[in-house]
C-alpha cells in the first residue's frame, strides 16, 4: 500500500478532486495549509506597515491506495494539478505498514 | 334674521370682545360672566393657552424624539461600533479583551455619571468644574434646563451627554490595546473621567465653565459636539499612554496585523452612522441647527475618505480597505468641532484635509519615533481633534451659527470667514488646555494605577492572548 501525499495549489482542487474520482478514487483527505518551496510570498500593507507573507495558502490531499493503482494515480494528479506556474507544488510517496477500516476492522488492501 | 347672520353676528361680538379682553386677561383671572358673550370669551381664553401648551409639547415632541434617538446613536457607536472597530485590528487572540473594554465602559462610566459624572460637568460651579448639586441626578427631573436645552426633558440631555462620557475613554482603549491589565483599565478610566474629561466637558460646555462660547465663558472655544472635549483629550491621553506602557511583546518586528478587517469595516460603517447623533445631536434640537449639523459631518467624513485614500494610492499604488474607513473616521473626528459651526463646502475642506494628514502621522510619523499607539487613538483622533478644532476657528460662520451675539440680538462675526480672526487664538487656547490636561491628569493617574496594582500583564499572558489570560475565553470556536 502507498501513501500519495500532494501538496497543490488551491485552485486546482476541484478539478484534482474530480480527476481522481472519474478514475474511481473515493477515499482521500484534504487540508488547508501554509508553505512554500521557492515561490516568493507577498507584501501586505496595514496602515502604513508591511508585512511579508511567504507562507501561502496551498491544499495538501492524502490518498491511501493499492500498490498497483499508483502509477496512474500519479498521473493524473500530475495532469489536474499542474499550471506551468511556479507554486504548482509537489507530490510525495510513501509505504503504508497497515490500513484498517474502522466499521468493520477490514484490514490490508479490502480496507482502501 | 336667517341663521347665518345671526351666527356671523355673534362671531363679530365675540371676536370684539375677545380683543378687548386679552387687554387685560393677563392681569385678571376672567370669572364666568353670567351672560352668553363672557363665557365665549372665557372659552376662548382656555383654548388658546391649551392651544399654546399644545404648541409647545409638540415642540418639545419633536426635539425629545431627536435627542433620544441621538443618545441612542451614539451608544451605538460605542458598542458594536467601536468594538468591532477595534477588535477587528487586533490579534485574534485579543478580540475579545478589546470589544471588553468597550462594552464595560458602558456600564462603568454609566454609574460614574448617573453618581457625580453629570453633576461635574453640567452643574454650576467653578470655572474649572461643576458642583455635586446633581449627584445621584438629584434635581435631574423632567422639566427642561433652558441654559443647556429648552425644549427638552433635563433626563434627555443627561443621557445624551453620558455616551458622549462613555465614548471618550473607550477611545484611549486603542493605544494600550492587547497589553493593559482589565483591572488597572477600570481603576484608570475611573480616575480619568474624574480628572481630564469631567473638568474639560465643564469648561467647554458646563454653566461658568472657563471655554464655554454659549454661556460667556472668558476664552470662548467654539467646540460643537467635542473635538476637544472628546478626541484631544482622548488622543493625546492615548499617546501618553502608549509612551508610558511600553511597546507590545514583538513590536515592531513581529508582524501584528488585524486578524478581521471585515469586522472594523462594519464597525466603521457604524461609527459614521451614529456620528449623526454625535454632531446633529449636539444641536439639542430638531431645528435646522441640526441639519446643517448632520451635513456637515456626513460631508466630512465623505472627504477624508477621499483625501485619505489619494495619499494612499499615490504613496503605495494600492488604496485599502482599512485605509479608506480609517480616512472616514479621522474626517469625522476633524468635523465633530465644527459640525455646528461651518457651511456644507467648509466640512468637504476640513475632511480632505484631516484624512491627509492623519495618513501621514499614521503612516510616517508613528514609525518615525516608533511610539507604539496600537491602533491609532493619537493619530486619528488626538491629530484629527486638533486639525479640527483650529479650522473651526477658520471656517465657524454666523451664517450657519449666530452664536456671539450683542446685547440687541445682533449677530457678531465667529470665525475667521466672518473676520474674526482671533478666535483662531481662542481655539489655540482651548485646544491648549486639552492638550495639558490630558497630558498631566494622564501622568498621574498612570503613576497612581501602575503603583497600586500595576499597568500591564506579565509577558506571558501577554504572548498567551488577553481574551484567554484575562477573560478565560477563546473568541472562535469554530471546530466546535
Amino acid at each position: 500500500m502507498k501513501k500519495v501525499e500532494a501538496i497543490i495549489q488551491t485552485s486546482r482542487l476541484t478539478p484534482v478532486k474530480d480527476a481522481l474520482q472519474e478514475i474511481g478514487i473515493d477515499g482521500m483527505t484534504v487540508s488547508e495549509v501554509r508553505g512554500h518551496g521557492r515561490q516568493k510570498g507577498h507584501t501586505e500593507i496595514y496602515r502604513g506597515n508591511e508585512y511579508t507573507v511567504d507562507l501561502l495558502p496551498k491544499i495538501k490531499i492524502e490518498i491511501v491506495l493499492p500498490d498497483d493503482r499508483l502509477e496512474q494515480v500519479l498521473d493524473t494528479l500530475l495532469q489536474a494539478a499542474k499550471t506551468g506556474k511556479i507554486g504548482d507544488g509537489k507530490i510525495f510517496v510513501y509505504n503504508v505498514e497497515e490500513a484498517i477500516r474502522i466499521r468493520n476492522e477490514e484490514r490490508g488492501d479490502l480496507a482502501l | 334674521m336667517s341663521c347665518r347672520t345671526v351666527r356671523r353676528t355673534a362671531l363679530y361680538m365675540i371676536l370684539v370682545l375677545s380683543l378687548a379682553g386679552t387687554a387685560w386677561a393677563q392681569s385678571v383671572v376672567p370669572a364666568p360672566a353670567p351672560n352668553s358673550a363672557g363665557a365665549a370669551l372665557a372659552a376662548l381664553q382656555e383654548k388658546t393657552q391649551e392651544l399654546e401648551k399644545a404648541v409647545a409639547n409638540a415642540k418639545s415632541a419633536g426635539d425629545n424624539a431627536w435627542m433620544l434617538v441621538s443618545s441612542a446613536l451614539v451608544l451605538l457607536m460605542i458598542g458594536p461600533g467601536l468594538a468591532l472597530f477595534y477588535g477587528g485590528l487586533v490579534r485574534k487572540k485579543n478580540v475579545l479583551s478589546t470589544m471588553m473594554q468597550s462594552f464595560a465602559l458602558m456600564a462603568l462610566v454609566t454609574v460614574l455619571w448617573a453618581l457625580f459624572g453629570y453633576s461635574l460637568c453640567f452643574h454650576s460651579g467653578n470655572h474649572f468644574i461643576g458642583g455635586m448639586g446633581y449627584s445621584f441626578l438629584r434635581h435631574v427631573g423632567l422639566t427642561p434646563d433652558p441654559d443647556y436645552a429648552a425644549t427638552i426633558p433635563q433626563q434627555t440631555f443627561m443621557i445624551f451627554q453620558m455616551m458622549f462620557a462613555i465614548i471618550t475613554p473607550a477611545l484611549i482603549t486603542g493605544a494600550f490595546a492587547e497589553r493593559m491589565k482589565f483591572s488597572a483599565m477600570v481603576l484608570f478610566m475611573t480616575l480619568w473621567t474624574i480628572l481630564v474629561y469631567d473638568p474639560m466637558a465643564h469648561m467647554v460646555w458646563g454653566k461658568g465653565g472657563f471655554l464655554n462660547a454659549s454661556l460667556g465663558g472668558a476664552v470662548p472655544t467654539l467646540d460643537f459636539a467635542g473635538g476637544t472635549v472628546v478626541h484631544i483629550t482622548s488622543g493625546v491621553s492615548a499617546l501618553v499612554c502608549a509612551l508610558y506602557l511600553g511597546k507590545r511583546v514583538g513590536y515592531p518586528h513581529e508582524p501584528m496585523p488585524p486578524h478581521n478587517v471585515v469586522l472594523s469595516v462594519i464597525g466603521a460603517c457604524l461609527l459614521w452612522v451614529g456620528w449623526f447623533g454625535f454632531n446633529a445631536g449636539s444641536a439639542l434640537n430638531a431645528g435646522t441647527l441640526a441639519t446643517s449639523a448632520f451635513v456637515a459631518t456626513h460631508l466630512g467624513a465623505a472627504g477624508a475618505t477621499i483625501g485619505w485614500l489619494v495619499a494612499e494610492w499615490l504613496r503605495t499604488g494600492k488604496p485599502s480597505v482599512l485605509g479608506a474607513v480609517s480616512g472616514a473616521v479621522a474626517g469625522l473626528v476633524a468635523i465633530t468641532p465644527a459640525s455646528g459651526f461651518v457651511a456644507p463646502m467648509p466640512a468637504l475642506v476640513i475632511g480632505l484635509i484631516a484624512g491627509a494628514v492623519c495618513y501621514f502621522m499614521v503612516v510616517k510619523v508613528k514609525p518615525l519615533f516608533g511610539y507604539d499607539d496600537s491602533l491609532d487613538a493619537f493619530g486619528v483622533h488626538g491629530i484629527g481633534g486638533t486639525v479640527g478644532a483650529l479650522l473651526t476657528g477658520v471656517f465657524a460662520t454666523s451664517v450657519i451659527n449666530p452664536i456671539f451675539q450683542d446685547n440687541k440680538g445682533h449677530a457678531l462675526a465667529v470665525g475667521m470667514v466672518d473676520g474674526n480672526a482671533h478666535q483662531l487664538l481662542n481655539q489655540m487656547v482651548g485646544v491648549g488646555i486639552a492638550w495639558g490636561l490630558a497630558i498631566v491628569g494622564t501622568l498621574i493617574i498612570l503613576k497612581i494605577v501602575d503603583s497600586v496594582i500595576g499597568l500591564r500583564v506579565s509577558p506571558e499572558q501577554e504572548v498567551q492572548g488577553l481574551d484567554l489570560s484575562l477573560h478565560g475565553e477563546e473568541a472562535y470556536n469554530l471546530e466546535a
